[in-house]
């Protein structure tokens, strides 16, 4: 309840207004924040570039996350299950700053990874602060929560179904495509609601491991709310990343994730 | 599906890489905790505990260990009443509106925690509420609250109601079934859930960036120091002891839900 109260208050900050010289709220309504984000080309950027990064990193995760489900579920032993099913669990929930801390040391100029490469005598990556960095950082955080739930849809699929399909004739392959991957789907768009919208919320990955053109929508939300002090038009531009998982959510209602979820 | 040895082996090594991919990174600021130097970098030339003993010391990091503690228990003390009530609510009766609850229920999982933070400081903003202690607190439960009530739920969905049946068949009352059935059918999972909501809002720093105000969760302080750049070898310390910290309710919750992992892998919450 509290939650959803707190949902319509966003709802109706966002078309309140500051006042730019005392920076208080002016409590009168208005659409002056919402156009100022369609009208902007800086917000179109933002906001582009936020979608192109949720889309690749959900790319990537969902192909390092099929193969790696798979494996667990229905080639790895009982035992090694439950041990590989541990070690995803340590990441999931370890803490989320020292993970991204850890990318500061392994990328950053004087880091493990530009040391290691000198040391191997190859030419030095300098990845720190660009937005590759960025879409390998959020791939390695959001990674567990998206083997997980294909990891779920792996294992509830009978492996006398397999036998069956591989007894009628269809090759690996086929079986995979015609019989596996339909089953899984809904498992793959489970975890890409979480890859996306943890993508589209985070501001302190952008800030600590992103450069200079690694502005995100959560960071235009942080600097207008927390350095701006311009309450109202965060909000606004909080409702832009509702928007996005609003039609993400119900495009995934169609492939069923919910019950996966 | 069958498999030749050579695929087999393949996946195992895709596997072993994937591992490292997400274990590396952990090893790298364990290792870098103990590294004598002020400069992080490889080989690491000195050995020391000294950067623990620094942080320890800290009144800084102290006052700001302290404030996620009390933040932390508080907030996971509410999400176990609630989110239990909740879990019964929703698994007992057929009431109307009850899938709306389920989808607002989903909502803080499917919408960004930025959002949720937001919608929170906005909230406090109209009602004229100071952001102090006790606004982390409602902004953490309200996440924590999820982590409860999937436990609880999946713990309910597993047991048949026919044992609280039986009980009232055989003349306990009410109060009498809930205290000697129905509680330790549960306890491991409230256990649990409460393990893994202490942990998630120990760690939280988006939502609590927009609740906290003036005010330093240890999280916060964390990010504060690497935003500046200061204080590294310290900040290397603090995030090692943090991780075990977060690591041991975590470990525990998984060991006494065990048989069940999807208790503890159902993380559906946000970072």
């Amino acid at each position: 309840m509290i939650y959803l109260a707190s949902l319509v208050a966003l709802l109706i900050t966002a078309f309140f207004s500051t006042n730019s010289l005392t920076g208080n709220i002016i409590y009168q309504w208005t659409w002056s924040n919402f156009s100022q984000i369609f009208s902007q080309s800086v917000y179109h950027t933002i906001i582009l570039r936020t979608l192109v990064m949720a889309i690749a990193v959900t790319l990537t995760d969902a192909i390092i996350a099929l193969p790696f489900a798979f494996f667990i579920a229905k080639i790895a032993s009982h035992r090694s299950r439950q041990v590989f099913l541990a070690l995803v669990l340590l990441p999931l929930w370890a803490s989320y700053l020292a993970r991204v801390y850890a990318w500061i040391n392994i990328l950053s100029n004087h880091g493990v990874l530009p040391s290691f490469e000198s040391h191997l005598g190859l030419p030095v990556t300098n990845l720190a602060y660009t937005n590759v960095a960025m879409w390998i950082v959020f791939s390695y955080l959001w990674l567990p929560f998206m083997i997980v739930p294909i990891y779920g849809a792996f294992e509830r699929v009978p492996d006398s179904l397999l036998e069956a399909s591989a007894d009628l004739g269809a090759g690996s392959w086929f079986t995979f495509r015609r019989v596996l991957l339909p089953m899984i789907l809904p498992g793959v768009v489970a975890g890409s609601i979480f890859t996306f919208s943890l993508t589209l919320g985070d501001f302190i990955t952008p800030l600590l491991i992103g450069g200079s053109s690694s502005n995100f929508i959560g960071n235009a939300i942080y600097d207008s709310a927390i350095n701006g002090g311009d309450l109202p038009f965060a909000a606004a531009l909080a409702f832009v990343s509702i928007a996005i998982m609003a039609v993400y959510l119900l495009l995934a209602r169609f492939a069923g994730a919910f019950e996966a979820l | 599906m069958r498999f030749s040895r050579l695929s087999r082996a393949a996946f195992a090594f895709f596997a072993g890489l994937v591992v490292l991919f997400l274990l590396g990174p952990l090893a790298v600021i364990v290792v870098f905790a103990f590294d004598k130097s002020n400069v992080q970098s490889l080989p690491i030339r000195h050995w020391t505990t000294h950067w623990f003993s620094v942080a320890f010391h800290d009144p800084a990091v102290r006052s700001a260990l302290w404030l996620s503690v009390k933040a932390g228990l508080a907030a996971t003390i509410i999400a176990v009443v609630l989110g239990t009530l909740v879990a019964f609510g929703i698994h007992r009766f057929r009431f109307f509106g009850r899938d709306t609850v389920s989808l607002m229920l989903v909502l803080p999982i499917a919408l960004p925690g930025i959002v949720t933070g937001l919608a929170l400081q906005s909230a406090f903003n109209i009602s004229h509420i100071e952001l102090s202690i006790y606004t982390i607190i409602v902004g953490h439960a309200t996440f924590c609250m999820v982590v409860v009530f999937n436990n609880v739920v999946a713990r309910l969905r597993r047991t048949s109601t026919s044992l609280l049946e039986a009980s009232s068949d055989l003349g306990a009352k009410p109060v009498q079934t809930f205290r000697l059935v129905t509680l330790p059918m549960l306890s491991t999972a409230l256990i649990a859930g409460a393990l893994l909501a202490f942990a998630l809002s120990f760690d939280e720093v988006i939502v609590t960036t927009f609740t906290a105000g003036a005010q330093n969760t240890l999280p916060l302080w964390i990010f504060g120091a690497i935003l500046r750049g200061q204080q590294l070898p310290e900040v290397n310390a603090v995030v090692v002891g943090v991780l075990l910290l977060t690591a041991i309710p975590v470990a525990y919750a998984a060991k006494i839900a065990s048989g069940d992992t999807s208790e503890v892998l159902g993380r559906s919450t946000k970072a």
